[in-house]
């Protein structure tokens, strides 16, 4: 059963339904409960100033994120989905309306938003366990270094990486690089992560042994996470809902798509569900219009 | 056991034998051969066609002065005593030698009688040592001061005073530069404040920052008995030479890969963390870089200053010859400024092997 939820305010606007997967796709309604939001964004607005006047790129864009849920974003490129991500990490400022975490405004960057990068950002003179260290240490600094050290090496072996915890990181692979990236992330037991197209930049072999990585850490922390990715299948191996975008500039919600397959998923089990070509359909479906 | 032998002559720089090693090896034996012909004999052979170079200008050079010698001798003295100056010359006595630029043999001759002028003082110097050891035993235990050598140093000893100023000036330079650097980088306001007077004082000569010091030093330094001369000397050196690691502190500072600041924002990381962890790591290679050009300007311009400041070391040893005149003063000079180069370049050689120690 496939249902596609959309928020009261997008409904009329942007429904693709497509005639194939119509017989077997219903709109909802569904309120949320206050109490299990954990990301709450309102009425968001984003303008970056140009030479030529202002160019806003995203407006009311609303999107409520309960808790243990995995949202993936996706959207044509140019669309303002990265912005939105930077804008729940903090890196990137608010033109106008709120995005609270958990009750609180977001203001700053912060540790209880692991953030997963496109580039693994790791610091290249830094081994792959110095790399996960530098956060724990900031984060749990009131532990013992035994325990802290017990942390990043756990977390390190769980994607994958139990003997090369002192190779330097610019001897490791992009796609080892990139496990570091998620071992970081998660190692902060932040309150929710944030991936801006982790996997952008891996070849496609890779790409998919690291998506397995992220389900398997994923299913054992159920951290609430936001993605950003343009993968449709990624979209869908991942995630809860997953959000589409309309094109910039004035990027909103177009729609949303509950993904409602049961977990634990691999790529495997994916492929090979009866619904998986209906929720491919949809998706691509929107992109295309 | 091979590859080691390689690896490490790559470390130290002279990774130009490698296709000795493997040719002895037996491996491709013409490729290699090319290689030794093009890295090793072709280097050889321009050094050996310029000291010929050398040799034919040296030549040329003196007849022209012998011939201006000769000239003299006969309008003032006539043609007798110029006869009698040209068998001079031509026999090749010392005293009526043509003063001009050294051929290679001369300068080699006096590179060997600066050995063995360093190897009697040396001896000198033991002898002293020795006898004054007793004496100045005592001294000490009286409370007295030392009885200490002071004869004239030799050519080595003044290779080693000026190292010993370069190394103090890089110092300087570096704890002055690397400091004010990390701040420029930091904060673009004092950036855009400062950047003028540092356009502005870049390319001053060392001529002047050393007449800048002096005037500073001898206001401060009312104790005659101290030695201005080296203070001066260094605290020139550094201020001639910090430019480069300042500007490029200041450059790879400010321009730290945007992901590892976002890291740094992200982990909340405090300033001094931020600086340690981030900045300057990701900025070593831009800094050491600035060093290694400061180490190479230090060393350009401390002849200048030793000359001008009257400080022992290898440039006032260039300025003593220069006045002295003797026959052997300008294959003097000569040898100073191969020393001075080939210092220069193994210096250059050091620092690029601690690079790439200490970069990631």
């Amino acid at each position: 059963m496939i249902s596609v939820l959309n928020r009261p305010n997008t409904m009329s606007e942007n429904t693709h339904i497509h005639s194939a997967v119509n017989s077997r796709v219903k709109n909802i309604i569904e309120p949320v409960n206050p109490a299990d939001v954990m990301l709450d964004i309102k009425n968001l607005k984003k303008v970056y100033p140009t030479p030529k006047g202002d160019f806003t790129v995203l407006q009311d864009f609303n999107l409520q994120i309960k808790k243990e849920e995995f949202i993936s974003i996706i959207g044509h490129s140019g669309c303002g989905k990265s912005t939105i991500l930077s804008m729940i990490a903090g890196l990137n400022e608010i033109t106008a309306g709120d995005i609270i975490l958990n009750g609180r405004k977001i203001t700053e960057a912060g540790p209880d938003r692991g953030v997963i990068f496109q580039s693994p950002s790791l610091m290249p003179w830094m081994t792959a366990f110095e790399n996960v260290m530098l956060g724990v240490n900031q984060v749990f600094a009131h532990i013992s270094k035994a325990e802290r050290t017990d942390i990043a090496k756990y977390y390190l072996a769980k994607v994958g990486l139990d003997g090369s915890f002192n190779k330097k990181a610019n001897e490791l692979s992009q796609g080892m690089k990139q496990r570091v990236g998620i071992a970081r992330a998660f190692a902060l037991k932040p309150k929710m992560l944030l991936l801006d197209e982790p996997f952008g930049m891996l070849d496609s072999l890779t790409r998919g042994e690291l998506q397995d990585v992220l389900v398997d850490v994923w299913t054992k922390e159920k951290i609430t996470a936001i993605m950003i990715t343009h993968d449709v299948d990624e979209s869908i191996l991942l995630s809860d809902r997953v959000v589409m975008m309309t094109s910039g500039p004035f990027a909103k919600v177009g729609d949303v798509l509950s993904i409602e397959m049961e977990r634990p998923r691999n790529r495997r089990t994916l492929i090979e569900h009866p619904d998986f070509y209906d929720y491919r359909a949809y998706l691509i479906d929107f992109l295309e219009h | 056991m091979k590859t080691k032998i390689i690896k490490s002559l790559n470390w130290i720089g002279l990774g130009f034998l490698e296709p000795l090693i493997l040719l002895v090896s037996g491996e491709e034996p013409r490729k290699n051969a090319m290689l030794i012909l093009r890295n090793v004999f072709l280097p050889l052979a321009s050094i050996v066609a310029f000291i010929l170079l050398w040799e034919a200008g040296a030549h040329q050079l003196r007849s022209i002065e012998a011939e201006r010698k000769i000239q003299k001798v006969l309008t003032e003295q006539g043609a007798a005593a110029a006869e009698q100056m040209r068998a001079c010359i031509a026999s090749g006595e010392k005293e009526c030698k043509p003063h001009s630029l050294p051929s290679p043999s001369e300068v080699y001759e006096a590179y060997q009688s600066l050995l063995a002028d360093h190897k009697m003082i040396a001896k000198d110097k033991k002898e002293f040592t020795e006898k004054t050891a007793k004496v100045n035993k005592q001294r000490i235990e009286n409370g007295q001061a030392e009885i200490l050598y002071t004869g004239r140093p030799s050519f080595i000893d003044q290779i080693g005073t000026s190292l010993k100023t370069v190394f103090a000036g890089v110092l300087l330079a570096m704890c002055i530069a690397i400091p004010i650097g990390i701040l420029l980088g930091l904060s673009e306001t004092l950036r855009s404040s400062i950047n003028w007077l540092i356009q502005i004082m870049k390319p001053v000569s060392p001529v002047v920052w050393l007449l800048l010091v002096s005037m500073v030093i001898k206001t401060l330094m009312t104790d005659s008995s101290m030695d201005k001369s080296f203070l001066i000397a260094f605290i020139s050196v550094g201020l001639c030479g910090m430019w480069a690691t300042l500007v490029n502190t200041t450059m790879g500072v400010s321009s730290v890969d945007k992901d590892y600041i976002n890291v740094a924002k992200v982990l909340r990381l405090s300033v001094w963390k931020n600086i340690f962890k981030i900045v300057l790591p990701s900025s070593f290679p831009l800094i050491f870089t600035g060093i290694r050009i400061t180490v190479s300007v230090s060393w350009m311009v401390l002849i200048a200053i030793e000359l001008l400041a009257q400080s022992p070391g290898l440039g006032s040893f260039v300025w003593e010859q220069f006045q002295n005149g003797a026959n052997d003063s300008n294959a003097k000079i000569l040898v100073a400024m191969f020393v001075i180069g080939g210092i220069g370049f193994l210096l250059d050689k050091i620092m690029m092997t601690l690079q790439k120690v200490l970069t990631f």
